[in-house]
């Protein structure tokens, strides 16, 4: 044990993560403080405020992350990856029954004052598992067993969260197909996504036989793209003509359902939410108050701000959810775009050094969790700040380690700090 | 750097960053949008109503001054159970009452919302103390100050004017205005609006986003304090003022007076009038004021127009005189009228004949001034009639007649006095002689003036050729009046002349009864007042009795016009009241003899 202690911390230790997980939690906190603060300013620390008990959270979670950098073994997540997934799942489906419904959702286990979300540890059980599974050595991702196995993996907990009403969580696991692409995923599937995404947002503004034409010139461009390129390989230009066909008929398909999903699939609040973001439908005191507000807020912070607790959209109320999804209005108002450049800054530092610390690592294990790792981080920073900045639609998830809420700061660091001790425990071999 | 799986997710992340901090970029620096939304949404700017200014009189009577009187406002949606008989008692209303507007508000809930509402207005000082006491009992109920004019002395209301809340017309033409703002409708408070209304101030609150108030922002820094406004000092007199109204009380038309040696108003009434108890509370009275027949709110003294009747002799005369088409020796014979063409005579009243200059001004003979006028317009200096008729109404319009004379008082209008081309439209060019328009020798036909212009006359009389544009403002502090005002304005005709002229005006007043005055009953024994009756044909009813005077006859310090509608002769009415007026300004009060005059024209009521 003491050598672990002594030897290389410096080295073995990638602290420009742990600097970057130290300040954005300090910034949380602060902006929790602000945001909630009214009437008479109480401390910072004052433990019966929600920035008091972020703190003590924060406490609880360096406690965890000391235990996870030097006492659990780092082995032991590549071992116990599939019986803590199973288990969380089964939190997942048993809390569906077991739950009261807070918020329309039945995703939160209470025990007394403490509640937590199976959704936020599923995420660290998912990835454990993914990474386990396909760094074995005989994995290959072309493989239809071992992908149809990879892609249970990560389907399972997703559907079960969809049928838990959290959709916004859901939509996070889209995330690890950027770790799965990394991987050797094909790249058609990304593509294929994001063209239904953009196709779906068409449809619904501009109707689908707009969308159909549009549809049509991607298809011919890529068609004659492919066929140029496989001039020489009779082979492959069949099967180029057959793509082509099939991703037309599919595609148009799609967009004549897009009507029908949406008016039928979705729910009320979420078709809202949806023609709010689009421009469809003005509903600032509806559906759009939370946008409306959120982007007065953060609109009206300017260069450098109001200051700290000069804030008048947020620490009045007219945000809601202020202190924890709509966290960032508070950074947006207080301290301005300065500020928001920061934080932004602050994000994408991590995930870019987590991407470049998994790249680097000689063990597949590390490398697919840091990819899962990261890819989580980037889905909640994106829709969480194109939510409050009017880009996503209003998606109820935090911003990792800053918004309020002890088992969502507990989960984050729990996750990252798992990949710095696997990062630190390979460097200290090699 | 190749471009391999990892890169090409660095490059997703990179891109994806540039997308959030390029639309941060907008909202927050280059929109405007949402920095104003956030103030709209945060601060509730609380105006702060300056007093408005106080209006004195001459001697620093105050005529309309401010008093608090309270309201007791509700917001319903705060209200909770409470003791009906007691609210009741406390505000001196009914408990019906009570009952009747809970149940209102009760209707009207979604509508009203977290407003509030006005409950009772004008509650006393005192009723007001005795209900923040119990304050505590009745949530949702509360009193608002508020400041309302108030009429110490009930003089000149339709002078004064009233204030009331600007409606959508004031606000499209004064954008500066909000609504429930006061603004000036009418008389001085109209005139003056610019210098009595003061600058608002605010004070910014912010408020969270159930529309409590929280907090004064950033302790007040950018408060602004409401600046009150400027007092205005008026030249009326009014002891004057009162005492004028109370002799028109009861009949149609004005009485004005004018200080000679400046032109200021002393007194300016019109009747009927509106009593300062209306005005104060206009919004009660006002469907009943514009039913009225007889127009109360109308302001005779500057918006009717009359002809003026005889007391024009004398302007006619003065441009005889400078014309040189008349000497005050000229003698004119009088048939009891004057023939102006075969068998139609334009009569007059029988006195002696023939007579001079100042005994027809006296006697107020109509065929002298028929030969005046006559000389005036067939005089061989001029072409023809026209020109010799536009003469004529150049000298008439430097006497301030037909067109505003530019007093500081609002809708004044001008009277008419017409061109030449106005008769040859009627009558066809060259195709009208003087027998056409015979009746303006005596101030009848087509002109029209208005009593102030009137009143004017008899200060150009009593300066013996000038007057000063009558006016209503001194200046005060703060206040300076139009340059204007200080400035001799000449008629066109000398001042020499004027004696002739005065002389007649004296002896109408003290000539006695031999001598064929007409005025006698103006006499007063001491005041050596100067004046000229005039008896206005009114197409609606009896003749108009018009009177003006000045006095004392040198250095004159009062000139005094009087114009009653359908009250028959100049002498009987007009005369008097005008009369009284003069020495009650000049001796301050009405000497034992006049008593009996003093009250036949007090009880006398010629309108209902």
């Amino acid at each position: 044990m003491k050598n672990q202690f002594d030897r290389g911390l410096k080295q073995t230790v990638d602290w420009k993560l742990v600097v970057c997980y130290l300040l954005l939690v300090l910034i949380g906190c602060i902006n929790i403080y602000a945001s909630v603060q009214s009437g008479e300013p109480a401390s910072i620390f004052d433990l019966t405020s929600r920035s008091g008990k972020q703190f003590l959270w924060f406490g609880f979670s360096l406690v965890a992350a000391v235990l996870i950098l030097f006492v659990i073994s780092p082995r032991l997540w590549e071992v116990f990856s599939s019986p803590a997934y199973f288990v969380v799942l089964i939190l997942l489906v048993a809390v569906i029954f077991l739950s009261k419904e807070t918020k329309g959702s039945h995703s939160w286990f209470e025990f007394g004052p403490v509640k937590f979300q199976p959704a936020e540890i599923s995420k660290i059980t998912t990835s454990l598992m993914l990474a386990a599974y396909m760094s074995h050595p005989n994995f290959k991702i072309t493989n239809q067993r071992n992908f149809f196995v990879m892609s249970l993996i990560v389907g399972i907990p997703m559907l079960v969260i969809v049928a838990e009403s959290e959709t916004g969580s859901a939509l996070v696991y889209l995330g690890f197909l950027f770790a799965l692409y990394r991987e050797g995923l094909t790249g058609w599937l990304l593509f294929i996504i994001g063209m239904a995404i953009f196709l779906f947002v068409l449809t619904l503004i501009t109707g689908p036989w707009i969308s159909v034409a549009v549809l049509s010139g991607i298809v011919i461009s890529l068609l004659i793209f492919y066929l140029r390129k496989y001039r020489r390989v009779r082979r492959f230009k069949r099967d180029v003509w057959r793509n082509a066909v099939i991703g037309l008929m599919v595609g148009t398909a799609f967009v004549f359902c897009t009507q029908f999903a949406f008016n039928n699939v979705l729910k009320d609040y979420q078709r809202a939410r949806i023609e709010v973001l689009l421009g469809l439908r003005e509903d600032p005191s509806g559906a759009g108050y939370n946008v409306h507000q959120s982007l007065i807020a953060i609109g009206s912070g300017g260069l450098t701000g109001k200051g700290f607790l000069q804030g008048t959209q947020t620490a009045y109320g007219f945000v809601p959810e202020q202190s924890t999804d709509f966290i960032f209005c508070t950074i947006g108002e207080e301290w301005g775009f300065v500020g928001c450049l920061a934080v932004i800054l602050i994000y994408a530092l991590l995930i870019l050094w987590i991407i470049q610390d998994a790249d680097q690592s000689r063990e597949a294990f590390t490398r697919i969790y840091g990819y899962c790792l990261a890819s989580c981080l980037f889905m909640h920073l994106f829709i969480n700040i194109g939510m409050t900045i009017g880009l996503m639609p209003v998606i109820g998830i935090p911003l990792p380690f800053m918004s309020y809420g002890g088992s969502s700061l507990l989960a984050f660091t729990t996750m990252l700090f798992i990949f710095i001790a696997l990062n630190r425990q390979e460097k200290k071999y090699f | 750097m190749k471009i391999d799986r990892k890169n090409k997710l660095l490059i997703g992340l990179g891109l994806t960053v540039v997308i959030l901090v390029v639309r941060l970029l907008f909202i927050q620096i280059f929109d405007d949008k949402y920095k104003r939304s956030a103030e709209n949404n945060s601060m509730v700017f609380n105006d702060v109503f300056p007093p408005r200014g106080i209006i004195y009189d001459r001697y620093g009577n105050v005529l309309v001054g401010n008093k608090i009187c309270y309201d007791v406002m509700v917001r319903p949606r705060d209200v909770r159970e409470f003791d009906t008989l007691a609210l009741a008692g406390l505000l001196g209303v009914s408990e019906d009452f009570i009952r009747e507007r809970m149940t209102y508000y009760r209707t009207y809930r979604t509508s009203i919302g977290f407003q509030e509402r006005t409950f009772v207005k004008r509650v006393s000082a005192d009723v007001c103390a005795r209900f923040s006491e119990q304050e505590y009992k009745y949530p949702g109920f509360r009193m608002q100050m508020r400041s309302v004019r108030e009429y110490p002395f009930n003089a000149g209301g339709n002078l004064l004017g009233y204030i009331s809340e600007v409606n959508a017309d004031d606000i499209s033409r004064h954008p500066e205005y909000k609504s429930g703002d006061y603004i000036g409708k009418t008389g001085l408070e109209a005139a003056r609006e610019e210098e009595l209304r003061g600058q608002k101030g605010y004070h910014i609150f912010l408020r969270d986003s159930r529309n409590r108030v929280q907090d004064s922002y950033m302790e007040g820094k950018y408060d602004v304090d409401a600046v009150p406004g400027h007092n205005i000092v008026t030249t009326i007199d009014a002891p004057l003022q009162q005492y004028g109204q109370k002799l028109m009380e009861g009949k149609k038309g004005s009485l004005i007076a004018i200080e000679p040696s400046t032109g200021e108003i002393l007194t300016m009434v019109s009747s009927p009038g509106i009593d300062v108890d209306v005005l104060a509370d206009i919004g009660t009275y006002y469907a009943e004021i514009s039913k009225d027949e007889n127009k109360p709110m109308f302001n005779r003294t500057v918006m009717a127009s009359y002809p003026p009747g005889s007391v024009f002799k004398l302007v006619n005369g003065l441009v005889g005189l400078q014309e040189e088409v008349l000497q005050p020796g000229y003698m004119y014979p009088c048939f009891e009228g004057f023939y102006y063409s075969k068998g139609h005579k334009l009569g007059c009243h029988s006195h002696p004949s023939p007579l001079a200059l100042k005994d027809a001004i006296a006697s107020s003979c109509n065929s002298y001034f028929c030969y005046v006028f006559r000389n005036i317009l067939e005089n061989e200096k001029y072409g023809n009639i026209q020109e010799a008729f536009d003469v004529w109404r150049d000298y008439v319009l430097s006497f301030g007649f037909g067109h505003k004379l530019g007093s500081d008082f609002p809708s004044e209008l001008g009277g008419n006095i017409p061109e030449s081309g106005y008769y040859d439209r009627i009558y066809g060019k060259g195709s009208w002689r003087f027998p056409t328009i015979v009746s303006l020798s005596i101030g009848q036909g087509e002109i029209g003036v208005t009593p102030l212009q009137i009143a004017n006359l008899a200060a150009i009389m009593a300066n013996r050729g000038y007057y000063y544009i009558p006016h209503l403002v001194k200046d005060s502090e703060g206040v300076t009046i139009d340059e204007k005002y200080h400035q001799k304005q000449y008629t066109k005709v000398d001042t020499c002349h004027f004696a002739t002229a005065v002389e007649g005006m004296y002896m109408a007043v003290n000539g006695g009864g031999s001598a064929g005055s007409t005025a006698l009953r103006a006499a007063v024994p001491g005041l050596d007042i100067c004046g000229k009756t005039g008896t206005a044909q009114n197409p609606h009813g009896k003749d108009n009795s018009v009177f003006i005077c000045f006095a004392p006859k040198d250095n004159p310090r009062i000139a005094v016009a009087a114009y009653i509608e359908n009250a028959g002769f100049g002498a009987t009415w007009a005369c008097p009241i005008a009369s009284l007026l003069v020495e009650k300004y000049l001796t301050g009060s009405i000497r034992e003899v006049r008593k009996p005059v003093e009250d036949r024209i007090m009880e006398t009521r010629l309108i209902q």
